[in-house]
């Protein structure tokens, strides 16, 4: 019995060291990506809920505007500094993160969904040996336990599991981008920029960045986009599916599809929408002639607000769409071209 | 060269039940089949070996008896053997405990060059025990891959991130996960099905892999699922009825412009 209150007593006292949340930034040649911003709006909040500090951290050689995380709502901002760290290799990246959170031994740390957040959070958990929780929709904390409440999809969106680390720090999850709008600008703010730099061979890596290259075949990439225009079978054939990329133009949209409009070659995959696709997030989602299967919703329901035209008043999609039109695709969309050629024009 | 492909079993359709005390999922074997990202990966493997001499390719699964039937699916399709790790005490494994199993098994097999694995599985949908892996193995990683470039002493890689692609030089040994852009998968020959039958595949347990039960299973899983529920999908939505005017078309006009989304 006394060994079990003193295994609890030593478990609460090893927990409780930790403090503070820490969001993990993330630049490109130097600047700082938006998606940090949208971490610093997340982070913020569940330091205000467990009333410690906000941290960011940013890995790079150099990089611009590191005060505007302060302006944006970090109370720290600690840049690690290394040419090693200029592009993103997830071993030198995870071993600073995994340094820096010796060091700082934070309750919570929050990532972007990213390539890079999804790649190098599962490094760093394993190096501090800890629970990491992918792609969440919902952070909370337990006012009671201090416990940081992940709440993500499972099984292709059939449903939702809300997931804890009861007994291991720190508690760490990535969340996915373009789902929390960017922290707000706020000159008056201040805070601390602290130049890391850890010396020696620390950074070591057997691996070789050799290059970026700028895909062009995809006009506006849709994790990006603020507004896309998806179709599916409904859209009939290659002609058909036209319908909706001429929208996404006049709109300076995405182009998204379900995976039978990539099967059938209309489209290619990077623009595949769901399960085994991309997850997107825009402010607007157009849904024509897709059904709405669960693995398509599964990549797509967080989106701001969903229009979704489909002959069939059962569809699934209509679920999860705010303004629905029941009607062909190639009476209706024709309709939306135009309104919308017209906007612009008045515009 | 030694490969070694991760294959997961995962199921074949929406169907899945979850354990609403544990939130463990339910699997009953039925109605499976191999991820379909661990299916390219395999590909993957296949054409390496395919087009280069000595080239060995084991897969490697962990999960019910049943998941037997993914090793042997993948030995059809051209893998040369497999092992299977499983036993009651993996059970309710989050990725870091799948992790830490299936590099004690990767491990046990001695010298392996490459690992490949699908991006993500179907299922848990985490995309991190491949990272996980290659941390307990102490080897570098490559994520989203979509094309490989096996060259001496190590592999080009070709990742897709946002906005574009970066190519990555990495030595032996490596894990690559992939994504569905790499290839087309195959399907399982007959004289693969044949050599299937016949070959026999190891199943591990903690025991033979060297494993502390208490680093496995639920015990060995820092993360714990506290509520399942389903998601709320319906929203409120204002539905019209194309009738051949423009007038469900200028409604929506009016409603998103309420929204400020246009
Ligand atoms: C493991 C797994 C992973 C998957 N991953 C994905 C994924 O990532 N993304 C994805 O999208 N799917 C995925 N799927 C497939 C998914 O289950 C569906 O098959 C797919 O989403 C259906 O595509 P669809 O809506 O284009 O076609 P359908 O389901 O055939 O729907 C076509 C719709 O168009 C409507 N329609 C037809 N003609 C017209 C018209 N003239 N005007 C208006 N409406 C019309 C019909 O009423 C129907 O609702 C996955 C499946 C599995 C098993």
């Amino acid at each position: 019995m006394s060994t079990y209150v003193n295994a609890n007593v030593e478990k609460e006292q090893k927990l409780s060291q930790y403090k503070g949340v820490l969001v993990f930034g993330e630049q490109k040649d130097g600047k700082i990506l938006t998606v940090t911003y949208e971490l610093l709006t997340r982070g913020r909040k569940l330091a205000d809920d467990l009333g410690c500090e906000l941290s960011c951290v940013l890995l790079g050689d150099e990089i611009d505007g590191l005060e505007e995380v302060v302006k944006r709502g970090a109370d720290k901002v600690f840049f690690i500094k290394d040419a090693a760290l200029k592009n993103f290799l997830p071993r030198p990246y995870s071993k600073a993160i995994t340094k820096l959170c010796e060091e700082l031994k934070p309750e919570v740390i929050v990532a972007a969904a990213t390539t890079t957040g999804r790649t190098v959070m599962p490094l760093v958990a394993a190096m501090l040996d800890t629970g990491l929780t992918a792609d969440c929709t919902e952070l909370t904390v337990d006012a009671d336990t201090r416990l940081l409440l992940q709440t993500r999809p499972a099984i292709g969106g059939n449903i939702m599991a809300t997931i804890k680390t009861p007994d291991h720090r720190p508690q760490m999850a990535t969340v996915r981008p373009k789902s929390a709008k960017p922290a707000a600008f706020d000159a008056n703010r201040t805070g601390e920029v602290i130049v890391k730099k850890y010396e020696g061979a620390t950074f070591f890596t057997p691996e070789k960045f050799l290059e970026y290259i700028k895909d062009t075949t995809q006009e506006v990439s849709i994790e990006e986009a603020d507004i896309i225009v998806a179709g599916g079978k409904g859209m009939k054939n290659a002609d058909g599916f036209k319908m909706v990329e001429e929208l996404a133009r006049i709109l300076g949209a995405g182009v998204g599809a379900t995976r039978d409009a990539v099967e059938l070659g209309w489209t290619t995959y990077p623009h595949q929408i769901g399960l085994s696709g991309k997850t997107v997030a825009p402010k607007l989602y157009f849904a024509f002639g897709l059904s709405g299967k669960i693995q398509h919703l599964a990549g797509m329901q967080t989106s701001e607000v969903v229009v979704a035209v489909n002959k069939d008043p059962d569809a699934q999609i209509f679920k999860v769409a705010d303004f629905g039109i029941v009607g062909d695709v190639f009476e209706v969309v024709p309709m939306m071209i135009e309104a919308f050629k017209n906007l612009k024009a008045n515009a | 060269m030694n490969i070694v492909v991760l294959v997961k079993q995962v199921p074949g359709t929406d169907n899945v039940k979850m354990d609403p005390v544990t939130g463990v999922m339910i699997r009953s074997g039925k109605d499976t089949i191999i991820n379909p990202l661990d299916e390219n990966a395999l590909a993957e493997a296949i054409a390496i070996k395919n087009s280069h001499e000595n080239v060995k390719v084991t897969a490697v699964s962990m999960g019910p008896e049943s998941a037997m039937k993914a090793i042997k699916e993948a030995i059809a399709m051209g893998a040369d053997g497999g092992v299977l790790i499983s036993g009651r005490a993996f059970a309710g494994s989050d990725t870091i405990a799948t992790a830490k199993a299936i590099a004690a098994a990767i491990r046990k097999l001695g010298d392996v060059d490459l690992i490949l694995c699908g991006e993500r599985a179907t299922d848990g949908e985490t995309g991190q025990t491949g990272a996980m892996i290659a941390y307990y193995l102490g080897i570098p990683v490559a994520t989203y891959v979509s094309a490989v470039e096996v060259k001496e002493g190590g592999v080009i890689v070709k990742r897709t991130v946002e906005g574009g692609f970066e190519r990555v030089e990495i030595p032996f040994p490596v894990m690559v996960t992939v994504n569905k852009d790499i290839n087309e998968p195959g399907f399982p020959t007959l004289k693969g099905k044949l050599k299937a039958k016949e070959r026999a595949v190891p199943v591990y347990g903690p025991a033979e892999l060297g494993l502390d039960p208490a680093e496995l299973g639920l015990k060995g899983s820092p993360t714990r699922v506290v509520k399942v529920f389903s998601p709320k999908l319906s929203r409120d939505t204002i539905m019209k009825k194309a009738d051949g005017t423009t007038g469900p078309v200028e409604e929506m006009m009016k409603f998103l412009a309420g929204k400020e989304a246009i």
